[in-house]
């Protein structure tokens, strides 16, 4: 019952934040506070987040919205105070090569080890097959 | 040799995760590091007078975001009245969020560690310092640049480790 309600309670906090700005502006306020983190809960992005810096985040940006700002020109503000990590999505860059090149990295690997294996299995498989000729001499001179 | 390979992985697993525990996923790194003082201007609590990043400049100072309500400030309280007392350390308060009577009161319990305290009642100069929760405590060199942020209560060992080095003008 009261898990019902909680989306309920959460629409209400959010409507109240969008009013003035038109369907364009709103559009972009829900993409840049969905893409923004709240740094004091830090998994949850700012347009989820009860925090109080989250509302103060939130009316920021609703403020350069209505003032015209880029999205671009809102990420950068934010970015210049907090860091890349109010970004959900890391720029690319020098430091965070690691993490987006890191998972195709970790793929090469095991792919290179998967065809280590398959060729050393097949070697093995290679001594131990059966020499027929010798087989046969054997068996004949067991006769 | 191949009995060799899990070891070293297991090894390189040890050490990621033994440099992962000690880190803080709360401490943000600040990009404000090396940086001039973002600009504000708010006024004193005293006198109302205004008092902007300009007036930071000159000396190095610990620049001290606090409120009434917060109880990490509390806790970091008695570290700033030594700095304050024993090392003669100049710290500026940033009242964040706060009412000027609650922090007077406030003061008026505790003792006052600040030279100024400067009334940030909207928050804004906070959001312009990237500050996320308070304490925060920014140390500025004389230029007025920002040279460490200390996230979280001020300790004696942050102090003595860390922020003493960076101020050595303040020493007794």
């Amino acid at each position: 019952m009261l898990l019902a309600l909680l989306p309920m309670l959460a629409s209400a906090t959010n409507a109240a934040d969008i009013s003035g700005l038109n369907a364009e502006q709103e559009a972009r306020y829900r993409t840049l506070t969905n893409q923004l983190r709240c740094l004091v809960c830090q998994n949850q992005n700012i347009a989820d987040s009860d925090a109080p810096l989250a509302a103060d985040l939130r009316n920021q940006v609703k403020r350069q919205l209505l003032a015209g700002e880029s999205n671009q020109q809102i990420t950068d503000y934010l970015t210049e105070r907090y860091g890349d990590f109010v970004l959900y999505k890391p720029p690319f860059k020098a430091i965070t090569l690691l993490l987006w090149f890191g998972p195709v990295l970790l793929v090469l690997l095991a792919l290179g080890m998967a065809y280590a294996f398959a060729r050393r299995s097949r070697s093995t498989a290679k001594t131990v097959a059966v020499d027929e000729d010798k087989l046969r001499k054997l068996l004949e001179e067991n006769k | 040799m191949r009995y060799l390979i899990p070891v070293v992985v297991l090894a390189a697993l040890v050490v990621l995760f033994a440099f992962g525990l000690q880190h803080d996923p709360r401490e943000v790194p600040s990009p404000l590091i090396g940086k001039p003082a973002p600009a504000f201007n708010l006024k004193l609590l005293d006198d109302g007078t205004s008092y902007s990043n300009a007036d930071l400049k000159g000396r190095p100072v610990l620049v001290n975001f606090f409120a009434s309500w917060c109880e990490g400030c509390q806790v970091e309280h008695p570290v700033l009245l030594k700095l304050a007392r024993e090392f003669n350390v100049e710290i500026i308060g940033m009242d964040y969020k706060d009412k000027p009577e609650d922090v007077t009161n406030w003061l008026a319990r505790h003792g006052s560690p600040y030279r100024k305290v400067v009334m940030d009642e909207e928050g804004t100069a906070g959001l312009d310092w990237g500050v996320y929760g308070v304490p925060e405590t920014f140390v500025l060199d004389a230029a007025g640049t920002i040279v460490y942020k200390q996230i979280g209560p001020m300790t004696e060992q942050a102090w003595r480790e860390k922020i003493a080095p960076l101020m050595a003008g303040a020493k007794p």
